[in-house]
């Protein structure tokens, strides 16, 4: 036992006293974890960032200029006007995600291709950034919702209301690709809708202040409720240094393994080899001393995460200890793994390293699982990270209790005696 | 004291050891010696219970010496033939944790600690990090690990390799004076001198065999062929029974 404490307090004194390897395994992660946390959403309480589009009206009739105004509104555009040219040129040089172009007669075309089934839609060009496709979708969405709401007011209740009904009633009599029980309905429908557009009053509310006036809206509006714990907003944060926190222990592991190469290599495993000690106490040592390590910088790293950028234990504090300390064994386990598969350190760092980049992103750290595909979604269930990440979350902004962190728990401690073992077989012990 | 007898080892295909046997005895320094690829490092690995010979024996004082045989391991000390310390760690630091491995603590790790120190002439560089010494010091820490847990019999694999010759003649005190307290030594060393200078008894091995097993001045009587000029030494013996080749893809 005692041989086993003054080899794992060698491994932590040679690992504090390596200021370089400090740097990487504590502050880069709070620093990284930080940034995506801003990049994710920030504090919990600020507007999220504007989608910077342009907005070119080509018509600067009623309509588009409304349809301009409600969009300016809108705190999801940061809205510019600009000419077509330079518009599209900041769409390139990426200083704008769209700009959107609202063609001639648009005013006078839209309200009528409301009705008209045969007549030509006016087409709204929107000239786009390629990388953003996320961010298009939601362009598309907003403006459908904002050219919807005023090209109805027009036809419902602006000035040249009758004359877009008459014009949309002629046209639909007149037309030779609708069959004759269509057109009686459609007919009747116009008819309605001019007779409730007469019973309103100029300025939209109904005639005779009787009866609700009339417009035409989103059928719905949402109300956004975070499910997190409690009342409290969601930290993008506590994502953000669940992965970050869990990528860069995961090169500690790399560093524990490399070092029992480079001892190898030193000569200084034969000459621990010679002292009378067990092949298993030398071996639990390496997993004791990088468990202890990796712990405390996992431990570390959340201080500063919750001291700095507000992460919170929204869940069990039991849990969340068990989840690292757990992951502190898997770490060292693998990092275990990695000597004992490694030849040389040189050879074996970058084959480390591309696995752990496989784990970590398999794992979730940098996009959370639920944008994966379905069947990647189940298939990273047999990666440990993965485990990991989850169980870190579910203890803080999910604000689950300890029983969500034991399975998180069991499956890493799992993987644990899978590497270890594997790492025992397949240990060079003769040079 | 020490006694290792027919040892046999193959890597492979590669016969690495035939049959070695040696035996060094209470305050005698054996040395080693061979052409690269000889298979001294390999014998010295069975002695000190690193490898499993596939046939033979070693036993300290007839106590069998096996990797898993703790109280026989205690009993020998090994210096690598690379400076094996670790770094960072400090002087005293690096031999209290090879004290501790041992099994030695307390006031009596005190006491080993300081009289290593002292031996190899570091006490007063005790906290520094071998990381800022020079070749020679380093070279002589190494030593001093191997014998903080007060060993019967030591190891010596090319211990004195890339060190100046104050240090080298430093190294050669420290181990004659072992030899005086009755620690058995065995050394292996590719420079002749140093063979000559320290040891009592000569073991030359090839090809995995004894060759040569005698005392110093038997061996340089084998040596009376005209190989050298100037007279027998332990070289023209050794490039005797060895010949010239050279070994560099042994």
């Amino acid at each position: 036992m005692k041989a086993l404490l003054a080899l794992v307090r060698a491994d932590l004194v040679l690992y504090l006293s390596n200021r370089r390897a400090l740097l990487i395994s504590f502050v880069a992660p709070i620093l990284i974890a930080g940034f995506f946390g801003a990049t994710l959403g920030g504090n919990p309480g600020k507007r999220p960032a504007r989608i910077p589009v342009a907005v070119v009206d080509l018509d600067q009739s009623d309509v588009t200029r409304a349809i301009v105004a409600a969009m300016r509104k809108d705190d999801n555009f940061d809205l510019r006007d600009s000419e077509l040219a330079p518009a599209i040129e900041q769409v390139r040089a990426g200083k704008i995600r769209a700009a959107i172009v609202l063609p001639k007669d648009f005013g006078k075309d839209a309200p009528r291709a409301l009705f008209r089934q045969d007549g030509k839609k006016p087409e709204i060009e929107i000239h786009v950034d390629p990388s953003q496709t996320v961010t298009m979708s939601l362009v598309k969405g907003l403006l459908a919702q904002h050219v919807m709401e005023e090209v109805a007011r027009t036809v419902f209740s602006g000035a040249n209301a009758a004359k877009f009904l008459a014009d949309s009633k002629t046209a639909i009599e007149k037309s030779t690709d609708i069959s004759p029980g269509v057109k009686k309905d459609l007919a009747e429908l116009l008819d309605r809708v001019e007779h409730l557009r007469a019973q309103r009053s100029p300025d939209g509310e109904a005639a005779g202040g009787g009866g609700a006036g009339f417009s035409f809206k989103m059928p719905f509006e949402t109300k956004e409720r975070e499910v997190t714990s409690g009342d409290r907003k969601y930290n993008p944060y506590a994502h953000s240094f669940a992965g970050m926190g869990v990528q860069f222990i995961l090169f500690l592991g790399i560093d524990l393994g490399i070092a029992v190469l480079l001892m190898r290599r030193m000569g200084l495993w034969k000459r621990l080899r010679a002292a009378p000690v067990s092949r298993g106490l030398l071996l639990g040592s390496r997993i004791a001393s990088g468990t202890v390590i990796a712990t405390l910088l996992t431990a570390g790293i959340y201080a500063a995460g919750i001291a700095i950028f507000g992460v919170r234990v929204d869940g069990s504090w039991l849990g969340l200890v068990l989840v690292i300390v757990a992951f502190g064994v898997l770490t060292s386990s693998f990092g275990l793994l990695i000597a004992s598969v490694g030849r040389t350190p040189e050879a074996t760092r970058g084959i480390a390293i591309l696995a752990t980049l496989l784990l970590v992103m398999l794992g979730g750290a940098w996009v959370p699982t639920f944008i994966f595909p379905e069947w990647l979604q189940q298939a990273t269930l047999v990666v440990p990270t993965r485990w990991a990440i989850d169980g870190l979350e579910a203890m803080t902004w999910r604000g689950q209790g300890l029983e969500a962190a034991l399975p998180a728990v069991a499956v890493m401690l799992m993987f644990s005696v899978a590497f270890a073992a594997t790492a025992v077989a397949c240990f060079r012990w003769e040079e | 004291m020490l006694e290792a007898t027919d040892l046999w080892k193959k890597y492979g295909e590669v016969q690495a050891v035939s049959g070695i046997s040696l035996t060094a005895r209470s305050g005698q320094i054996v040395g080693l010696l061979g052409p690269n690829g000889a298979g001294k490092t390999t014998t010295v690995s069975m002695i000190a219970g690193l490898t499993a010979p596939d046939r033979g024996r070693v036993a300290i004082d007839g106590m069998p010496l096996t990797e898993t045989a703790n109280d026989a391991k205690r009993r020998i000390g090994l210096v690598p033939q690379e400076i094996a310390l670790y770094e960072e760690l400090g002087a005293e630091a690096n031999l209290r944790l090879m004290g501790a491995l041992y099994g030695i603590e307390g006031k009596l790790l005190d006491e080993r600690v300081g009289a290593a120190l002292a031996l190899v002439g570091l006490s007063d560089r005790a906290r520094d990090k071998p990381s800022k010494f020079s070749g020679g010091m380093k070279r002589r820490l190494n030593i001093a690990c191997a014998l903080v847990h007060d060993p019967d019999v030591l190891l010596l694999d090319e211990p004195t390799v890339g060190v100046d010759p104050q240090s080298r003649n430093a190294i050669f005190e420290n181990l004659e004076s072992l030899r005086d307290r009755g620690k058995a030594l065995v050394y292996t060393t590719h420079y002749m001198e140093e063979a000559e200078r320290l040891c009592d008894h000569i073991v030359i091995v090839d090809h995995g065999k004894v060759i040569a097993s005698d005392t110093r001045e038997n061996l340089l009587r084998l040596g009376t062929a005209p190989v050298v000029p100037k007279g027998p030494s332990l070289e023209s013996v050794f490039l005797q029974l060895t010949g010239r080749a050279l070994r560099d893809g042994a």
